[in-house]
């Protein structure tokens, strides 16, 4: 299990858990769940905002967000 | 008999809500303000039938009840306010066909507080070429509602969205989940406490940071004090609510939306590859801007010399038809110049509209804010900053209106408050005499140094802009959740339609908002420049006559009129400001110029030129004459020292009241455009001062 600002662009994984207090309510209904998947599509440059497919929702959240939440990745 | 329903449409944003709402409304749209607040309350009419009339009101689109914006409080405080005149018979929650999952959350939210909901599934058009079907008959049981399936971009399915709308009585308002289900305890014990009232309702009241004390005070608010459990609790609950939702949606979705992935065409990864591609994203990024910039800084030049010479004009030859007097004067030096000033600002404004919204509507927006966001992070802004410190350089008036679409309210403040600092178009033609003045000709490794103090310039107002950014980011006490969410959605061609009344509703709103000011302001600056005290102004021809007995025709006009300013009341506020200005290296002249620059900064010129009583206005009269301009120790008045000062004064001081009228129109008061007034200019002659001493 990982925190999501360490996946590489491309790789596919699944949300296992997520720190709900630190994250947005707005992030959570927008389907980052624990149990649905997440993909990482670009990183901006300084790594930073992330461009992620999480579920059916293409969104951008910054790393620091990112770190609040983590996934596993699937082979 | 005719009936009116209210209806309010809701729906994720890009799901094109707002397109349904043009398509019903057309232009019988009006655009206003939430009392108090800045959100845009846009509404319309709608006739569904021969008897049936329909009020709509375009809520800001959400993604979820549970509100973080201000734009998102207005939508709940709505629908929880029963007696409020635009309290929704019915609610039309839009959702795009290919994110029905997440939009259709809204959608079992809003059906749970008990108002009849229409679910409108748009974007019917891209379900071929993204493999999509959906069985309408059985969804529609399952979430026991009636669907429209629409496309307003091929016009359909809007007469099956405005039946439903007729029959809305028939819809049923029965909730979506039971949130006894979530925490039996929890619930069961609101539920007590409260039997009146329904439960979705009262856990909304409790989670939400509405400001109930505006709407009525009905019995609901009480249960604020029903916070029984510390905040993380509670959130947990609403995670736990949005997964309930969620088993909901995907147990209906299984049985009624089919995807055919193969099908599936993917124009998003193949543009999104180029679009904001680690270098090359940037580079096209910079060419778009550079489009826009050209557009709104050359090609509405052209529209705007033709208002120029309409209006100057107009002027003429009111002063010429008319018989002469006070009425004749304020009409044709007061009244149509103002207006020829607000008239002037329309081709920028529709200009930089008309490709904000492209940008917006095509989903380009976001990839930018992807793009920006982390460079500007840094300084306190937000990646949607960009766009209203780009245009600025054209003129701040558009640019601070640009600023709507940052949600979060500090973010956006700091935005509007150091758009200004940009090098607007304005302030060119006052740099181009003054830099023609000190600067010498001569270049230095091949760059010219005037083109060079140009450069400086506009280097230096972006610079000031980003640090003061930064300041303020650091000072202001504003509560506002900085965390950054952004869908990327998909990539649109643009309907025309949604764009031009885009361009329409911001320039109307200049027009009629801010052009009151520009034009009161106006009358005032124009009325201290035709008055005066005393005999000095009124016998002025007499005077001038008596001392000059040379003088004829045209120069002895000139003279009268110079004469005339001198004595005016902005002549006599230009002589008490220049003990204040002597330090900066101005003299009186230069006083009465600063103080009619709030007109625009570009009057600068015509001022001095009407004080020199230079014959034209061609710049190399006005400025042989400023050459010859000497203090009363011999010293030219404009030499190096006072025109770098000069320039930097202009450079940074709020100078311009049409942008303090935007941004009093877009903040909602007077302090921030009074705090840019003072604050800029203070800055402005800190620098102007340090410079000319040191440089002198």
């Amino acid at each position: 299990m990982i925190p999501l600002d360490q996946l590489t662009k491309g790789e596919q994984a699944t949300i296992e858990t997520i720190e709900t207090d630190q994250l947005p309510l707005k992030l959570i209904e927008m389907g980052c769940l624990p149990g649905n998947s997440i993909s990482l599509i670009q990183k901006a440059p300084f790594n930073d905002p992330l461009y992620l497919k999480i579920d059916e929702s293409h969104l951008a959240i910054r790393k620091e967000t990112a770190q609040h939440i983590f996934v596993r990745l699937i082979k | 008999m005719s009936t009116s329903l209210n209806i309010a449409l809701l729906g994720n944003p890009n799901t094109g809500k707002t397109s349904v709402f043009n398509t019903l409304t057309g232009l019988s749209q009006k655009v206003g303000n939430y009392p108090g607040i800045t959100v845009e309350k846009k509404e319309g009419v709608c006739k569904l039938n021969r008897t049936t009339k329909a009020h709509i009101i375009d809520l800001p689109g959400t993604y979820s009840l549970n509100a973080s914006s201000m734009d998102e409080s207005v939508v709940i405080e709505l629908l929880l306010n029963k007696n409020s005149k635009d309290f929704p018979d019915v609610a039309v929650v839009v959702t795009d066909v290919e994110n029905l999952k997440r939009n259709l959350l809204l959608f079992t939210q809003v059906k749970d507080l008990g108002i009849p909901t229409l679910l409108v599934i748009n974007m019917a058009d891209q379900m071929k070429r993204k493999g999509i079907s959906i069985d309408i008959p059985l969804l529609e049981a399952k979430l026991d509602t009636k669907i429209a399936l629409i496309s307003t971009r091929e016009n359909k399915g809007l007469d099956l969205l405005k039946n439903h709308l007729i029959d809305y009585r028939k819809l049923s308002t029965r909730p979506t989940i039971e949130l006894e289900h979530i925490d039996q305890d929890y619930f069961e014990n609101l539920k007590k406490t409260f039997p009146n009232q329904q439960l979705y309702k009262l856990w909304l009241v409790i989670t939400q940071d509405v400001n109930f004390a505006k709407i009525d005070r009905n019995r609901v608010s009480d249960a604020t004090d029903f916070k029984t459990q510390p905040e993380s609790y509670l959130k947990r609950l609403q995670q736990k609510e949005t997964v309930k939702r969620y088993q909901f949606i995907n147990g209906i979705l299984k049985e009624t939306l089919i995807i055919d992935r193969e099908a599936a065409t993917d124009l998003r990864s193949k543009l999104d590859r180029i679009l904001i591609h680690k270098f090359w994203g940037y580079v096209i990024f910079f060419v778009i801007l550079m489009t826009i910039f050209q557009s709104i800084f050359d090609w509405s030049s052209i529209p705007q010399d033709f208002i120029d010479t309409t209006f100057a004009s107009l002027s003429e030859q009111t002063k010429n038809k008319l018989p002469e007097g006070l009425f004749t004067n304020l009409l044709a030096e007061g009244i149509i110049p103002g207006l020829g000033g607000i008239v002037i600002f329309i081709p920028q404004i529709a200009f930089l509209f008309f490709f904000i919204s492209l940008l917006e509507e095509s989903g380009y927006m976001s990839r930018v804010v992807f793009l920006m966001d982390r460079g500007l992070r840094r300084f306190g802004l937000n990646g949607k900053s960009v766009i209203p410190l780009i245009s600025g350089t054209a003129c701040a008036i558009p640019a601070v209106m640009a600023t709507r679409n940052i949600e979060n309210w500090k973010e956006r403040l700091i935005t509007i408050l150091v758009t200004p600092f940009t090098t607007c178009s304005a302030r060119l033609p006052v740099y181009a005499i003054l830099i023609a003045l000190v600067i010498p000709e001569g270049s230095f490794f091949g760059l010219n140094y005037q083109g060079l103090m140009l450069m400086f310039l506009y280097l230096i107002g972006f610079g000031m802009a980003l640090i003061s950014a930064w300041i303020l980011s650091k000072t202001l006490k504003i509560q506002s959740k900085s965390y950054f969410v952004v869908e990327m959605p998909n990539y649109k061609l643009p309907l025309i339609k949604n764009v031009g009344i885009t361009v329409w509703e911001k320039t109307r709103t200049f027009v009629t908002e801010a052009g009151k000011i520009i034009l009161a302001i106006s009358i005032l600056l124009w009325v201290l420049a035709s008055y005066g005290p005393g005999k000095d102004f009124s016998n002025a021809e007499q005077i001038v006559s008596q001392n000059h007995v040379n003088l004829k025709g045209e120069a002895l006009i000139n003279k009268i009129n110079a004469y005339k300013l001198e004595h005016s009341y902005i002549g006599i506020l230009g002589k008490s400001i220049e003990p204040v200005i002597t330090p900066l290296g101005y003299d009186w002249k230069i006083g009465i110029a600063l103080i009619s620059s709030f007109a625009a900064r570009e009057v600068f010129v015509g001022t001095l030129a009407t004080i020199y009583s230079v014959e034209s206005d061609a710049e190399e009269t006005i400025k042989s004459r400023m050459g010859s301009e000497v203090r009363a120790d011999g010293k030219p008045l404009f030499d190096l020292a006072s025109g770098i000062s000069l320039m930097l004064f202009y450079a940074f001081a709020m100078q311009c009241m049409s942008t303090l009228a935007i941004v009093k129109k877009e903040t909602n008061s007077w302090k921030w455009p009074t705090i840019q007034l003072f604050g800029m200019s203070l800055l402005a002659y800190v620098i102007a001062f340090s410079t000319y001493q040191i440089l002198s």
